[in-house]
């Protein structure tokens, strides 16, 4: 960016504050047009959610942190007022219960609307030079579409599932048939089903802004390829939610007639296949894990080269990677399902295929490292975030490609090998860029900067504790151990206890970071425009923080010597 | 409207209620589908199904209005473009399920794993002992049909580049008729089928993809309706009617997607079995 543009973006940034009719209120929010205030709105909400979604996994914790079964059977005694043998079948039902709902609104409703509402929402236009998003109204719906979806979700855990007393759906989040059919004949399952429903008209209209925003608001100038390597991300993950969703949306819609209509899909003794569902749900399933990772390149990029203030290396090569990841991750979705009778040469397929995103991940992984060799690093917060993230993520992505290979599948699908390989890429990798995406754009968006230590003490005591969760369910995993079982043998007991020691580890680091956000909104230290110096190139650092409610009523010029 | 003070041509859209009463409504629609399909009450469903109607009808009248207020400008209008196109995208990747589920029963109906379908289809697709339908009665006739119906939309398309109001509104006439008739044989025709949508897989996946397909239809008719009613109020000009463009856009797409349902159920998956008439 030029001094010019820098000044005259800024300039007209304050200027325009005055111009708008700035609505108050409610209104503001509940009606809102605003790409900023909508962003903001799925951030409050992801972190609402998450604090459901990470409860629900400290109980399962907990009952897991020794052999037996403790928890559940006194919850259930709480909660449904049964006891004995009945309790305790009721409370292994509420263990599955609770590991579907954990892990439904973890993807649905936290890492989702974090980065894709959040995140890039708030930053995407900002970082493209745009005053706004395509579609305001339609980036207000896809945003109040969520607590509608969340309620059916919450409303399914107290209704009926497998049957009288046995409440909420427990069969996964992968929903399978006749599981999720026969299996949970009660109205649980609908209101799950519908809950997706809505969760996916939300994120289809939210790609739908997000992608036409993106190609066709850049600031004058700006041309793809020196489009900031985050607009990147965004854009290649809302094309995949736009292709992605609607068969999701298809399969569950068979669900659903299959259920209450009397169809077959689903059902082999009328002609029908529920591997047929296993294929439509991955063709989904296998984008959707990219759509909760892809974001966090993108914020991982900009954090690596601000605080190693060096241009991201390999620029080109990080952008493409990315579409390449999207585009390769549509061809692989049957690595999920090599236990259930594909013929061998189609097991080839699917793991040389699989086998070959390693390589466009690899080109991430080693431009990350290239950014940083020899640059001015500082460690600041969002760089510890983001170092974490490459660390985490490589782990899991290691992992990944074991598991790619369909003989090692066979010994390891549906063990804690797998829960290990996908809490690396996503609870420790999407979540890791979360927070480094708050810490690095929380002075931005609020305008105050939050205390240093404790955001670092955050990071450190969240780093061990998550390690804690998830290194010994390798182990747990290679030994046998399945998933998705409320009790183990006594051998698995020294693994699961130090499992759920690093749970309250990192309970504590959630903790701090409440604090320190608290503390930030209450301390008000001004962040200043541009707090993290030189190495922040992008074009939301040329505005206030906060930014004004509408930026860039003059657009910014972007001249051909840019970074990105 | 309030006076907004920028240099570019973007439409900074004003605050709008319909996102959330919209919201709302389907929250109250989806609950009240689960109440109905467990027999308890149909009302719900219904209540809500008014909100998002009326939803849909205040939030499109915002945005003729707005157009008519000047605010499409040329970028905007490009927005547009890429918001439907990328809509029709979504939708045929929403077909591509009901499609997979289609070629499922069809390629994959005597794998010796799913031992329990080969019982239930004696391995053959279509299914033992279910009668299909003549491709070339009915279904021809509507496939001639629609694609009679696809000339008559782009004959209104020319006439209203043109200039020529009468041609706008009978080739938007001729069109809406041609679909309303398609609809009305497809009514026809699944009262003749010799399956139904609960039962064999066949009639599931027959009645969902060709369903699915009549319920577009019917929405790219009334799409048009309200065009053609947006014509006579002369509100389309040779330069600005993108509210035309997408019902012609829509109505190909429904087009499409009917050749595929046609030539890969209809004619191929009946290649050389018995016939009902």
């Amino acid at each position: 960016m030029t001094d010019t543009a820098h000044l005259e973006a800024h300039a007209t940034g304050h200027d325009s504050a005055h111009d708008y009719h700035t609505p108050t209120g409610w209104r503001r929010w509940v009606y809102s047009t605003n790409h900023k205030d909508i962003g903001v709105m799925y951030l409050w909400f992801a972190v609402f959610t998450g604090i459901i979604g990470g409860l629900l996994s400290g109980v399962m914790r907990m009952e897991l942190q020794e052999p037996g079964i403790q928890i559940f059977r006194g919850l259930a005694d709480m909660i449904y007022g049964v006891d004995g043998n009945v309790a305790l079948d009721a409370g292994k039902h509420m263990y599955n219960v609770f590991t579907s709902a954990h892990a439904l609104i973890m993807v649905f409703f936290v890492v989702m609307p974090a980065t894709m509402g959040g995140f890039a929402n708030y930053f995407a236009p900002l970082m493209i030079g745009a005053p706004d998003t395509a579609f305001p109204r339609i980036n207000n719906i896809a945003f109040w579409l969520l607590p509608p979806a969340f309620i059916l979700l919450l409303m399914s855990l107290f209704f009926e599932g497998t049957g009288p007393g046995a409440l909420g759906f427990g069969g996964g989040w992968t929903i399978y048939p006749p599981l999720s059919t026969t299996g949970h004949p009660g109205p649980a399952m609908d209101f799950a089903i519908l809950s997706l429903h809505v969760a996916g008209v939300s994120s289809v209209l939210g790609a739908i802004n997000l992608i036409t925003t993106i190609f066709n608001m850049r600031a004058p100038g700006m041309t793809l390829h020196k489009m900031p390597l985050f607009a990147w991300s965004v854009l290649v993950t809302a094309f995949l939610l736009l292709l992605a969703l609607p068969v999701l949306a298809g399969a569950i819609t068979m669900l659903l007639t299959d259920r209450n209509f009397g169809t077959a899909f689903f059902k082999p003794s009328e002609g029908g296949d529920p591997v047929l569902f296993q294929h439509l749900f991955w063709f989904f399933g296998h984008p959707e894990v990219y759509i909760m990772i892809l974001p966090g390149f993108g914020i991982v990029s900009h954090i690596v080269s601000t605080f190693s203030r060096k241009p991201i290396f390999g620029y080109m090569a990080m952008a493409y990677a990315m579409v390449a990841i999207g585009f390769v991750g549509f061809i692989v979705w049957a690595h999920h399902m090599y236990t259930t009778g594909l013929s061998l040469d189609v097991q080839r397929y699917f793991v040389a295929a699989t086998m070959a995103i390693a390589v466009p991940t690899g080109v991430k992984i080693f431009s990350w490292i290239a950014t940083m060799w020899g640059g001015s690093i500082t460690f600041k917060s969002p760089m510890l975030w983001a170092v974490g993230f490459i660390f985490l993520f490589t782990v899991g992505g290691v992992t990944g490609v074991v598991l790619a290979n369909a003989g090692a599948d066979r010994a390891l699908h549906d063990t804690y090998y797998v829960v290990a390989h996908f809490h690396y890429v996503l609870s420790l990798g999407a979540v890791f860029s979360i927070f480094a995406a708050w810490y690095y754009w929380y002075p931005k968006m609020f305008g105050y900067m939050y205390n240093e230590t404790l955001a670092a003490a955050h990071f450190w005591i969240m780093f061990v504790g998550v390690n804690l969760i998830f290194f010994p369910q390798h182990f747990l995993g290679l030994a046998g151990m399945p998933r998705r079982y409320i009790d183990y043998p006594d051998a698995f007991g020294f693994f699961n206890r130090i499992s759920s020691v690093g749970y309250y580890i990192t309970f504590v680091a959630i903790a701090i970071f409440f604090y320190a956000t608290w503390e930030a909104f209450k301390k008000k230290r001004s962040a200043g425009d541009s707090p993290w110096g030189d190495g922040a190139t992008t074009l939301e650092w040329t505005l206030s923080s906060p930014p004004p409610f509408h930026q860039f009523t003059t657009l910014p010029k972007i001249d051909s010597t840019n970074a990105h | 409207m309030a006076e907004i003070a920028k240099n570019h041509d973007y439409h900074m859209v004003e605050p709008s209620p319909w996102p959330f009463v919209g919201s709302v409504s389907i929250l109250i629609m989806a609950m009240g589908s689960v109440f109905w399909m467990h027999h308890w009450t149909p009302w719900v469903f219904f209540i809500g199904l008014v909100g998002v109607l009326y939803t849909m009808f205040a939030w499109w009248s915002d945005v003729v209005g707005e157009a008519r207020a000047g605010n499409h400008t040329p970028v905007v209008q490009m927005h547009l473009r890429y918001g439907m196109l990328l809509f029709i995208a979504s939708e045929v990747m929403f077909f591509l399920a009901w499609f997979w589920a289609y070629f499922d029963g069809f390629f994959r109906l005597d794998d010796v794993e799913q031992y329990a379908r080969v019982v239930a289809t004696g391995g053959v697709w279509p299914p033992m002992g279910v009668e299909l339908f003549d491709p070339f009665y009915l279904p021809l006739f509507n496939t001639l049909i629609l694609l009679t119906s696809g000339t008559t939309v782009t004959w209104a398309h020319h006439a209203l580049l043109e200039g020529n109001r009468k041609g706008l509104r009978w080739g938007l006439v001729l069109t809406i008729a041609l679909g309303a008739l398609f609809t009305c044989v497809q009514v026809f025709e699944y009262s003749e089928a010799g399956f139904s949508f609960s039962g064999m897989m066949y009639g599931a996946t027959f009645f969902m993809a060709t369903g699915f397909h009549g319920f577009h239809v019917l929405i790219g008719t009334i799409f048009l309706a309200v065009c053609l009613i947006r014509a006579e109020r002369r509100q389309f000009t040779p330069e600005n009617h993108i509210g035309f463009e997408f019902a012609a856009w829509y109505w190909h797409f429904v087009d499409v997607v009917w050749l595929f349902l046609f030539a890969s159920v209809y004619v191929w998956g009946s290649w050389g079995v018995a016939m009902h008439h």
